[in-house]
């Protein structure tokens, strides 16, 4: 099943299950989303369940808020995460607000949908990952899948939550497919995966960047028979600590994936945790591959910009060297 | 659009709605009064003063079911919802003062925390007007913005999505002629503030806002068209801010000293006075008796509010249902550095938070 397919499903899972989630979002509805990602569901559930909003995106977030307190389980879309940035006020300074501000009155079990990533040939504002900032705000989980089945486990947990979580859906891994578990599948989140033991060293990463990832540990594989462990995130608020250190101090040598630019990442955060939990049990420095401090690339270049296997291999084949 | 100005008829029947909006409106001003000299003596943080909105704020909070609908106030609003309750106003003592448990709106009162942002609340007050609708909730919204917030984006994006989903939902503009220091001529070109509903197929209604029972019938007349399922209404009561936006504000930079005079002869609460007092449906002792009831309440809620014992931990309570281990290792950091320079529990009485013994 495709990555796509399955964030369907769990929503359609999701409604059937429980009668106040709704949909809401910029041609979700007839459309059924520009991906098709919400394709049938105003079908099966009918327009007091899914709606087209106005093209605003502060509102689409604020009106969450709103039915939140109304009593409603909003699976709000922003059509692509760059748009968030229109959204943001409403999202950092609002939603993820709420609980606290009223201490406890209200809550806002609030999943906000959006697309991210590069390698797809998107205009301007489409690919961007914007993850940090809303990693930084307090009130909110950040979450990210990398293949179907989490996507599916990941998401269902995030419209159960009772709080806001804002679920960044990597483009690039749309339609790519995998053994998604049949029937209630629930990843926890706060949980990271260790999709490959670390061995001689451990990349850390998160969305479309595990697959980078697992490529340049196959080829360190092949080039140096080194063993080269790969951790997906999954959650990056909040930050599963636990297995952030147990991975770098069996490790001690950890390079940090993501295709947001370098500066200010959420690649800093990690790193940072890494060397306040585990600093005795570094052997090399700890590096980073990141996007370029720019503006996500556009179509003609991204391919030389994005964070690749042979960067991510000659991060490696240094921190080894190290 | 329309311009309503009409002096309503001031009948013996509505004798109570009489005594209820006079005794609000006192119970606003007192506050406004009694809260800005808590603030100068230190025992408050902010103060954003209502005096001279009384009637707008009043009237619209009048003219609604209190057992059905919901407000989503921004700020100056505060000191005109008395009409929620003791807790509730304890809450906007607790609020001022810089207490984190001041946005808990007691159980029960259908009113969100007020909004700082301007605008923000908006979209807020959309949605819950949209969710009330989709579960079949008699209650309609009705949110308070000023006429600053007309300018903002979520203002726009607000009352678009209001419109196209015919949502329950009374927007409510207090004029008062001044955003801080910026006049309305530099707020807008349009022709007024209630004009702005006409982008968003809202009708907007501009009316006196110092004539408390046009402010009522306004209301009413909105919120039978929310409930009936026609959509929003955007009220633009046009009022004057006789005092400074907040305690950090110093007027006399930027009014002009007539236009002042002009508006401080237009007094709500004088003008209604008057009103009733020509009809005969008002003396002296009413008044006195009014007063004395309204500043009984305030003693006594500024009195509880006050003496709230405050607790620096509950700077980092209900940020999520379940806390995550570094807001429980913070948490647990905050504790231990704030008991040993408190009083026994880490608990402060009345007075400005100090770090020190």
């Amino acid at each position: 099943m495709t990555m796509l397919a399955a964030i369907r499903e769990t929503i359609v899972d999701e409604m059937a299950r429980d009668e106040r989630v709704v949909v809401l979002g910029e041609d979700v509805g007839k459309n059924g989303g520009v991906f098709r990602v919400t394709d049938g569901v105003l079908d099966r559930f009918g327009p007091m369940r899914v709606f087209d909003t106005p093209i605003s995106e502060s509102a689409i977030v604020g009106a969450s808020v709103g039915l939140s307190v109304a009593g409603l389980v909003p699976i709000a879309e922003i059509q692509f995460a760059g748009f968030t940035m229109q959204a943001y006020h409403q999202i950092v300074g609002q939603l993820a607000r709420m609980r606290y501000r009223s201490r406890g009155r209200f809550h806002c079990p609030v999943t906000i949908r959006a697309p991210y990533g590069g390698g797809v040939r998107t205009p301007e504002l489409h690919a961007d990952s914007v993850e940090a900032p809303f990693a930084h705000a307090p009130g909110l989980k950040v979450v990210v899948p990398s293949n179907a089945a989490d996507a599916k486990g990941l998401l269902a947990s995030a419209v159960r939550d009772p709080d806001p979580v804002i679920f960044f859906e990597p483009i690039p891994c749309y339609r790519s497919s995998d053994d998604v578990p049949e029937g209630e599948h629930l990843v926890p989140l706060g949980h990271a995966e260790v999709v490959r033991e670390p061995g001689d060293a451990v990349v850390v990463t998160w969305g479309s960047m595990v697959n980078v990832a697992n490529g340049a540990a196959d080829m360190i594989a092949a080039t140096r028979g080194a063993q080269v462990g790969v951790v997906d995130l999954r959650t990056l608020a909040p930050l599963d600590i636990d297995t952030l250190t147990a991975v770098a101090e069996r490790a001690g040598r950890v390079v940090v994936v993501h295709e947001a630019p370098l500066t200010a990442g959420f690649g800093a955060e990690v790193v940072a945790t890494i060397q306040e939990q585990a600093f005795w049990s570094l052997q090399a420095p700890i590096r980073r591959v990141a996007g370029y401090d720019a503006p996500s690339p556009a179509p003609l270049v991204e391919d030389w910009c994005l964070p690749d296997v042979a960067r991510v291999t000659a991060a490696l084949d240094a921190t080894l060297d190290a | 659009l329309t311009d309503v100005n009409t002096e309503p008829r001031i009948t013996r029947a509505d004798a109570e709605l009489h005594s209820v909006l006079m005794e609000d409106m006192l119970f606003a001003r007192r506050a406004s009064e009694r809260f800005w000299n808590l603030q100068r003596q230190g025992r408050l943080a902010t103060v954003p003063p209502l005096t001279g909105q009384e009637a707008a704020v009043v009237g619209v909070v009048r003219g609604l079911d209190l057992s059905t609908d919901w407000f989503v106030p921004y700020y100056r609003d505060l000191f005109g919802l008395g009409a929620l309750g003791d807790e509730f106003f304890e809450q906007v003592v607790a609020y001022w003062r810089g207490d984190p448990d001041g946005g808990r709106i007691p159980d029960g009162v259908r009113c969100l925390p007020p909004q700082i942002a301007l605008g923000s609340q908006i979209p807020h007050a959309a949605g819950l007007a949209l969710g009330l609708a989709l579960r079949g909730d008699p209650g309609v919204v009705c949110t308070f913005i000023g006429d600053g917030a007309t300018s903002e984006g979520d203002f726009y994006e607000g009352i678009n999505l209001a419109g196209v989903q015919r949502v329950p939902l009374i927007i409510v503009c207090v004029n008062n002629g001044w955003a801080i220091s910026t006049p309305t001529d530099r707020q807008t070109a349009a022709e007024s503030f209630a004009a702005k509903g006409v982008a968003a197929g809202i009708p907007g209604v501009r009316l006196d806002g110092n004539d408390v029972l046009a402010v009522v019938d306004a209301t009413r007349a909105a919120r039978r068209r929310a409930a009936a399922g026609d959509g929003p209404s955007l009220l633009e009561l046009v009022t004057y801010r006789i005092g400074a936006h907040t305690n950090s504000d110093d007027p006399t930079r930027y009014v002009p000293d007539d236009s002042l005079r002009d508006w401080k002869e237009r007094d709500p609460i004088e003008r209604f006075r008057t009103q009733l007092e020509d009809a005969q449906l008002w003396d002296d002792t009413q008044h006195a008796a009014a007063l004395a009831t309204v500043e009984t309440r305030l003693e006594r809620i500024i009195d509880a509010g006050l003496q709230r014992e405050i607790d620096p931990a509950v700077a980092l309570d209900h940020l999520t249902g379940t806390p995550s281990t570094r807001h429980l290792q913070q948490r647990a950091e905050l504790v231990e550095r704030s008991t040993p320079h408190m009083p026994a529990g880490g608990i402060m009485a009345d007075g400005v938070v100090s770090w020190r013994a």
